[in-house]
């Protein structure tokens, strides 16, 4: 053996899987074939193809939110919250039964390392539907008023950075307010959604509560669209949420946007600082950097920033690349050719305006989409590394001198999802905290979610939170505001 | 107790080079003091995601060996005999009396008065660098566990082991000391008991410095007291006398190893690091190896750099070294109690 750290191959069998060759799309409690062109979802890791995977067109969306519409009037809205907590339970449970096989699957079809969709996404997925289906029975106190009304029919559209958990942010709280759902994962990384569709029937889900609809962008917007839902939800590029708010003004849907983020990592002198090294790593390398809330741009204090990025270059050499389900992969694949594209336009746009330009070395494979750990020093407020959302594991390094510099610098973003401070100091992390422009501010860790606590931004990474008791507001209108279908669902 | 900031410390070199000027008890004190803090939230979570590595087949086969080798098998119990140490030495030696090819621990480890015995035990296998595959001995010093004794003590302890033939002294620091803020205290005792290893041809026996991080509580006097022992001349740094619990911990290790790993980064010099007690399976041993080949790097997977103080953990690992090549497991009926 060369070297102990070339670790022997340590991959996870994809024998769990049981994939079908084809997957219709999910209406109404049953796959039905889609009347789109169909289309292939393949593993960004070897591009191979993993399945057939159905389109839905106008006619098929139409069904889905019919089939939503009966079930919320028949049964959903009918049943009792404790019932509906029931079901959630259940769900969750099933969840955590079939863990291995959604984190196998979430893996192959999304590129990320098995070690994050096993040990974050799966239990943050069946830690979100505990979490909600608690909440069922309790909506009185969620300090909306007595008797808050669930909205009605859901139209929910997710990314392709956390299939799964994305899915469960959007459904565990529409369901337990107790709309119906209709929701549509992304054409890359359908899925983990479409095993979760198998989960809804082994639940014995009634039918039509939650549908599931595959797609590309046109399949959304058919679905945000469409004149029958009366709540959209959509997490993604704030481009395509501009255009959802557009569409959607004027025509009474509730909405709520979850989109992009430039969010700046503050680390300062007297911060713990190999903590901080990891948290750094954390913030951008986490999911190959396929994070809205990603810590993208790393504010370092001048007096220890060369040490800062020495130490940073150190680490990020004992990061390793490769197949998605060998258990010791930190980074995984990107998800597709689109994305690896915009990463590498970005990044050579990031050295032309003079930035410098660091990679860590590494083995990248021969087939499927990779971008090694980058870091970029010497960027400047100007540069477009420093303002644009690359998605990718890109982190552009700038300074500061005062704690005065560095809120600015943070806070100059059209964007304010997230941001981390790292010091030993509690005062000076408060005080900071309080002048910083965005949704979660995390304090000496980062990429932490729980599903008690509500996320969401400001500015142009969209608004609504979701999470917590915060999440329930979208989904809930108060008794006076309900639609006159809703008579019963909050009971 | 009462600390003078203006008294001046033993010139140790690595202090006097790195913090300058005449070494007092204040230079020492805000020395250690400016040391970044330890997140600990963040220390425990990195800890536990080294310790999520999958070590397989190839991998998990020189771990295994690797592992003995950086063994120091320990006994320390008030029943210790000479023949408990004869049998102990036994094992050191010839860990797996069905498989030859088993690699030989790094050393054995008792108290002071047992080093003859051991020393007497290796015979010509005496000796980690004796250039065929021999084994050390490493006593106790100190008047280990508690270092509850006076100065003179503590080095006529340290004296008597080295004078009988130990090639390493594990020694306690004075966590009174160091609780109530003598560092400089602390720092003199560690200095004059490095001397006290000096051998009448001028070597040394290898100082490895115990620092209890089971009752130095928090990690960010884990810090310092490891900064403060290599500062004042160890050659090892270890986290525990096995008698006090919590003994080691896995972020415990890897906070030493970071310092470990900043002292290389500023002076070159590469310091040794010893988990010891409570390591007790193979499989936690190789969160070790990972937190040490991750950290700092391979080349500190060496007995001279890094060990293991343990007495079960052997045993496990020889059940371990079996399954990969018969494929079963066997029971502790098949490995011989020491």
């Amino acid at each position: 053996m060369t070297s102990f750290l070339d670790y022997a191959p340590a991959p996870e069998s994809t024998s769990i899987l049981h994939l079908r060759q084809s997957y219709g799309l999910f209406i109404d409690g049953a796959f039905v074939d889609g009347h789109g062109r169909s289309f292939s979802t393949i593993s960004p890791a070897t591009e191979e193809k993993i399945a057939e995977v159905s389109a839905a067109d106008a006619q098929d969306v139409d069904a889905a939110v019919a089939a939503a519409r009966r079930a919320y009037q028949r049964t959903w809205s009918r049943l009792s919250g404790a019932d509906r907590g029931k079901y959630l339970f259940r769900i969750a449970r099933l969840v955590q039964e079939r863990a291995r096989e959604l984190a196998v699957a979430e893996s192959l079809d999304n590129g990320k390392p098995i070690k994050e969709s096993r040990d974050v996404d799966v239990p943050l997925v069946a830690a979100w539907f505990f979490y909600y289906a608690g909440w069922a029975d309790k909506l009185d106190y969620a300090g909306l008023g007595p008797n808050p009304k669930a909205l009605g029919v859901a139209a929910q559209v997710i990314p392709w950075n956390f299939p799964l958990l994305m899915l469960a942010w959007k459904i565990a709280p529409a369901l337990a307010a107790g709309n119906t759902v209709v929701i549509k994962p992304a054409e890359t990384t359908p899925l983990s959604a479409l095993i979760f569709a198998e989960i809804l029937q082994q639940a014995e889900l009634p039918d039509g509560v939650v549908n599931i609809i595959t797609g590309a962008g046109e399949t959304g917007s058919l679905l945000v669209n469409h004149p029958d839902v009366n709540k959209v939800a959509f997490t993604g590029s704030t481009a395509v949420g501009r255009a959802i708010a557009k569409s959607t003004a004027g025509t009474g849907k509730k909405l709520t946007l979850e989109l992009g983020g430039k969010a700046a990592n503050i680390v300062f002198d007297d911060a713990p600082m190999d903590q901080a090294i990891e948290g750094i790593v954390n913030g951008i390398f986490f999911n190959q950097g396929h994070v809205c809330c990603a810590g993208s741009r790393l504010l370092v204090q001048e007096n220890v920033a060369d040490e800062v990025v020495d130490r940073l270059k150190q680490r990020l050499g004992t990061l390793r690349l490769g197949d998605p389900l060998d258990k010791n992969t930190d980074i995984g694949a990107i998800n597709s050719r689109e994305q690896l594209d915009r990463i590498r336009e970005l990044s050579d746009i990031g050295e032309a305006e003079g930035a410098q330009r660091w990679s860590a070395d590494c083995v990248i494979p021969d087939r499927g989409f990779w971008f090694a750990p980058t870091i970029f020093t010497g960027v400047e407020t100007s540069h477009r590394i420093a303002r644009e959302e690359i998605f990718g594991p890109v982190l552009s390094v700038l300074t500061f001198r005062t704690p005065a510099e560095a809120i600015a610098k943070a806070n100059n973003t059209p964007y304010g999802l997230s941001a981390g401070i790292w010091s030993d100091k509690g005062s000076k992390i408060l005080a900071v905290a309080d002048g910083l422009r965005a949704g979660v501010v995390w304090a000496n860790t980062f990429n932490r979610f729980d599903p008690a606590s509500p996320f969401g931004g400001y500015k142009e990474s969209g608004y609504g939170r979701e999470g917590g008791r915060h999440g329930l507001a979208a989904y809930l209108g108060s008794a006076g505001s309900a639609p006159a279908l809703t008579r019963g669902a909050a009971q | 107790m009462t600390i003078d900031h203006a008294m001046a410390l033993a010139p140790a070199q690595r202090a006097t080079e790195l913090i300058g000027g005449e070494l007092t008890e204040k230079s020492l004190r805000l020395h250690l003091e400016g040391l970044p803090g330890v997140d600990a939230v963040g220390l425990e979570a990195r800890a536990a995601s080294l310790g999520t590595r999958s070590i397989k087949t190839t991998s998990k086969a020189w771990a295994l060996d690797r592992i003995i080798s950086l063994i120091d098998l320990t006994t320390l119990e008030g029943a210790d005999t000479p023949g408990k140490v004869q049998s102990l030495v036994s094992k050191a030696l010839l860990p797996d009396s069905g498989d030859p090819g088993t690699p030989r621990v790094a050393a054995v480890c008792v108290y002071g008065d047992m080093v003859r015995y051991a020393v007497e035990a290796l015979g010509s296998s005496h000796g980690l660098d004796n250039g065929h595959g021999g084994v050390n001995v490493a006593a106790v010093a100190t008047a280990f566990p508690s270092g509850r004794a006076s100065l003179a003590v503590k080095l006529a302890d340290t004296r008597d082991a080295v004078e009988a033939g130990a090639d390493e002294i594990d020694m306690v620091i004075d966590r009174g000391a160091f609780l109530s803020g003598g560092y400089g205290t602390v720092f003199d005792q560690i200095v004059a008991v490095k001397e006290a290893c000096r051998r009448a041809d001028g070597t040394y026996a290898h100082l490895k410095v115990i620092l209890e991080t089971g009752e130095l509580n928090t990690y960010d006097n884990v810090r310092r007291a490891s900064w403060l022992a290599i500062l004042a001349g160890a050659d090892f740094i270890k986290t525990s006398t096995g008698k006090v619990t919590p003994a080691a911990t896995l972020p415990v290790t890897l906070l030493m190893l970071q310092v470990v790993g900043d002292w290389h980064r500023l002076t070159g010099e590469r310091i040794g690091v010893k988990p010891a007690g409570g390591i007790r399976s193979s499989k936690d041993a190789i969160k070790y190896l990972v937190t040490v080949a991750e950290t700092v790097g391979e080349e500190w997977l060496q007995p001279h750099l890094f060990r293991f103080g343990a007495s079960s953990l052997l045993n496990d690992v020889l059940l371990q070294r079996q399954k990969l090549t018969t494929g079963r497991y066997s029971g502790p009926d098949y490995v011989t109690m020491d």
